[in-house]
């Protein structure tokens, strides 16, 4: 009986130290979850979930306080890569229609511009170039496309053109389905 | 089977065989019967920038420009880059976006030269190299960069970067390609039987370059004519490692990997290159290039080009010059016949509809191919039977319909895994399929939905990167300003403690000597009125104010 109660005893100590040294030995900084959820966002940084950015929504979808339905320039696809990251089941998007919106980039129309620095200001991502009191520019290799830079213009010389289809970025289309079977019995 | 080779080479060379495969009808008789012929010049040449795989050259020329032919139009500025020269004299009369073939039917950046009808060549062509022998390695890859050229089977990967594949990757066979296993296409075909002697001249040009020690020539034994030339030149050949195996037609042993496999055995592993395991393969049109680049100077402004098919009245090879337009050949070739069901660019097989006819020939162009209506049933395509038939014919021993499951699913993921970039889109398992599922467009969509999502994934990466380091730079400058604050919070107390200082502690003393000698008084008993010790003048000065009070009072 003794030996019994010792024997346990003696397990549960040496266990007890064996996880509190793993807990300090491979301690982990920060929630690994966060950056796998952050790596699926699209990074447009345009704030459409709600949330300052795409790493806020993503620290707010893993706390669970946040849906997964909530990022239109994901789309369908960032959606369901979401689902299966967190074991949920998928569900529609909140904004439809925001997610069928063509991928845009920004374009200053420059004449127009007074060199106000606002919408450089507004960018997430540094993506305008220019100086006060000179004319800006968007660099469209940088540009996310994330509509921040709109509304701050005061002279509304900002407007969104969808990316151009060129060699370099076409992609061969989805071939057309297959006829359905043909029903038994019909000629 | 048949075997030749030098007559040092007279033993026979064991072949081997890759899976799959199929026997087509080869249709190649129908381009052979009429000698090939120089296509004549345009008055437009519309020569697009961009012919070849990697980054695009930069534009040398502006409209009204006079050009000579051999004249660099474009240098290439990236290691993978080709330059693109003029096919003939003239002035640049436009640079500007222009329809080219590609798959998309989109336009891209075309130089478009007007001619003048000399065809003058340009003088400042660099010389003849005519010992390449004592020439380094390097010299004579600068001079195969210079000229543009690029791999001629219709990849156009720049032959430069494969003719270098690093110290640390030997290379002991050259494999050169005269398989040309596609049907109806005969552009190498007319090419040995025209220029065998050139071709081996440019094998020699490339072993030199390579320090490889064999070249086993592949063709196809339904190319009889052309192994008779080659066989000729290789007699009145100097040098006896050059070795011409004859291997039996079966589609598609002009794929790099499957003729490296028929001719020597060994297989290449994927994500990996024929280099890595000694080997280099180029096509019998891209050592002629090699050979005229080299030996004659001249960059690569034409090539030849199969114009065939039933929609065609006379089926023939041209050497066309680069940006010709296919209009001008279909013309030159008799025109279309009736009932043009088609216009192909490359083979059946492997070949892509084209929208236009207005469109140029670039280097990767070796075949136009005009399909009749009567000749093309409409297969409809019905749901897969699951039959197996098209991993029977896989040449790269793929499982065509899984990955043909997961195409169609939209699975990237698992489409990778079962090794969707190992398939060279033969179309041999399409070709099979009694469905008709267009198999190899499911293929080719995938890679490009693939292809663009990693583009995106990149892209998003550095939107992050970017956003994290505006996130840092403006806690930065906060944490700056802050501390600029507070600083300026300090030297502005401490000025003031400095300023105020001497009198208020001149004050602070006095009233502290003051309370001391209050308390030392007090202590001693005797707190001094001040009514006492008063002068005359003080007592005066007292009785006659409380004497104004009593006054008042009263």
């Amino acid at each position: 009986m003794i030996t019994a109660i010792l024997t346990i005893t003696a397990l549960a100590v040496l266990f007890g130290l064996l996880l509190g040294y793993s807990a300090i030995r491979f301690h982990v900084e920060g929630d690994p979850i966060v950056d796998q959820i952050d790596s699926l966002l699209p990074q447009t940084q345009c704030g459409q979930c709600g949330y300052a950015g795409c790493r806020p929504y993503a620290e707010a979808m893993a706390q669970g306080e946040a849906k997964i339905n909530k990022c239109p320039p994901g789309g369908e696809v960032t959606m369901i890569a979401l689902a299966d990251l967190l074991g949920q089941d998928p569900v529609a998007l909140e904004d439809e229609e925001a997610a069928e919106k063509p991928k845009s980039v920004a374009y200053i129309v420059e004449e127009e511009c007074i060199g106000c620095t606002l919408c450089i200001q507004a960018c997430p991502v540094d993506a305008i170039l220019g100086a006060a009191k000179s004319m800006h520019t968007v660099i469209i290799d940088e540009c996310t496309g994330c509509e921040l830079c709109l509304p701050p213009c005061p002279v509304e010389c900002i407007h969104m053109h969808p990316l151009e289809d060129h060699i370099s970025n076409w992609r061969w289309p989805y071939p057309e389905q297959e006829a359905p079977p043909i029903a038994a019995g019909s000629n | 089977m048949h075997v030749a080779g030098t007559s040092s080479n007279r033993n026979q060379r064991k072949l081997w065989h890759f899976h799959g495969g199929l026997h087509l009808p080869d249709h190649k008789s129908m381009s052979m019967q009429r000698p090939p012929v120089e296509a004549a010049h345009d008055d437009l040449l519309v020569i697009p920038l961009q012919q070849h795989i990697g980054e695009p050259p930069e534009v040398l020329v502006k409209p009204g420009d006079k050009v000579l032919k051999g004249q660099m139009l474009a240098r290439a500025n990236a290691y993978v880059s080709a330059p693109v020269h003029a096919s003939s004299s003239g002035t640049v009369v436009a640079i500007d976006e222009q329809p080219v073939p590609h798959p998309s039917g989109l336009s891209a950046t075309c130089i478009t030269i007007e001619t003048d009808g000399q065809d003058k060549w340009d003088d400042c062509l660099p010389a003849p190299i005519r010992d390449y022998k004592n020439c380094t390695a390097s010299e004579l890859l600068e001079r195969i960069h210079w000229a543009g050229i690029v791999g001629l089977g219709g990849a156009t990967f720049p032959s430069r970067v494969k003719l270098n594949p690093g110290a640390n990757k030997p290379i002991d066979t050259l494999v050169v390609n005269a398989a040309e296993c596609e049907p109806y296409i005969t552009c190498d075909d007319a090419l040995i039987q025209s220029h065998a002697q050139e071709i081996l001249q440019g094998i020699d040009i490339v072993m030199h370059i390579l320090s490889a020690k064999l070249c086993l020539i592949g063709i196809e034994d339904n190319k009889q004519d052309a192994i008779a030339a080659i066989q000729q030149a290789l007699s009145e050949h100097e040098s006896d490692n050059i070795e011409l195996v004859v291997i039996p037609t079966i589609y598609p042993s002009g794929g790099e990997k499957q003729l490296i496999k028929i001719l020597t055995g060994k297989e290449i592993p994927g994500n990996s290159l024929p280099a890595d395991i000694g080997i280099v393969c180029h096509n019998v049109a891209t050592l002629f290039a090699v050979n005229n680049a080299v030996s004659k100077g001249h960059p690569l402004i034409s090539r030849m080009v199969t114009i065939t098919g039933e929609g065609i009245s006379k089926p023939q090879n041209m050497i066309v010059p680069n940006g010709t337009l296919i209009s001008s050949l279909i013309e030159q070739a008799g025109g279309y016949n009736n009932n043009v069901n088609e216009l192909i660019m490359g083979g059946p097989m492997m070949g892509y509809a084209l929208s236009s006819d207005t469109l140029p020939v670039s280097k990767g162009t070796n075949c136009i191919l005009v399909t009749q209506k009567d000749n093309a049933v409409q297969n409809i395509p019905t749901p897969c039977i699951r039959c197996g038939k098209c991993a029977e014919v896989c040449p790269a021993l793929l499982l065509p319909q899984q990955l043909y499951w997961y195409a169609r699913a939209r699975d990237l993921d698992k489409v990778q895994d079962f090794n969707l970039f190992d398939c060279i889109e033969c179309g041999c398992c399409a070709h099979v399929c009694p469905s008709h599922i267009p198999l190899v467009q499911y293929y080719r969509f995938a890679k490009t939905e693939i292809w663009a999502r990693e583009e995106e994934k990149r892209k998003s990466d550095i939107a992050r990167q970017r956003h994290e380091f505006r996130d840092a730079r403006l806690a930065r400058i906060k944490a700056e300003k802050q501390a600029k604050l507070r600083k300026k919070k300090e030297v502005l107390e401490k000025k003031k403690a400095a300023d105020v200082d001497p009198k208020k502690a001149a004050i602070e003393a006095a009233m502290k000597r003051a309370a001391e000698k209050k308390q030392k008084l007090q202590e001693e008993g005797k707190i001094p009125a001040n009514t006492e010790n008063l002068t005359a003048a003080q007592q005066r000065q007292i009785d006659e104010a409380n004497k104004r009070r009593e006054n008042s009072e009263s």
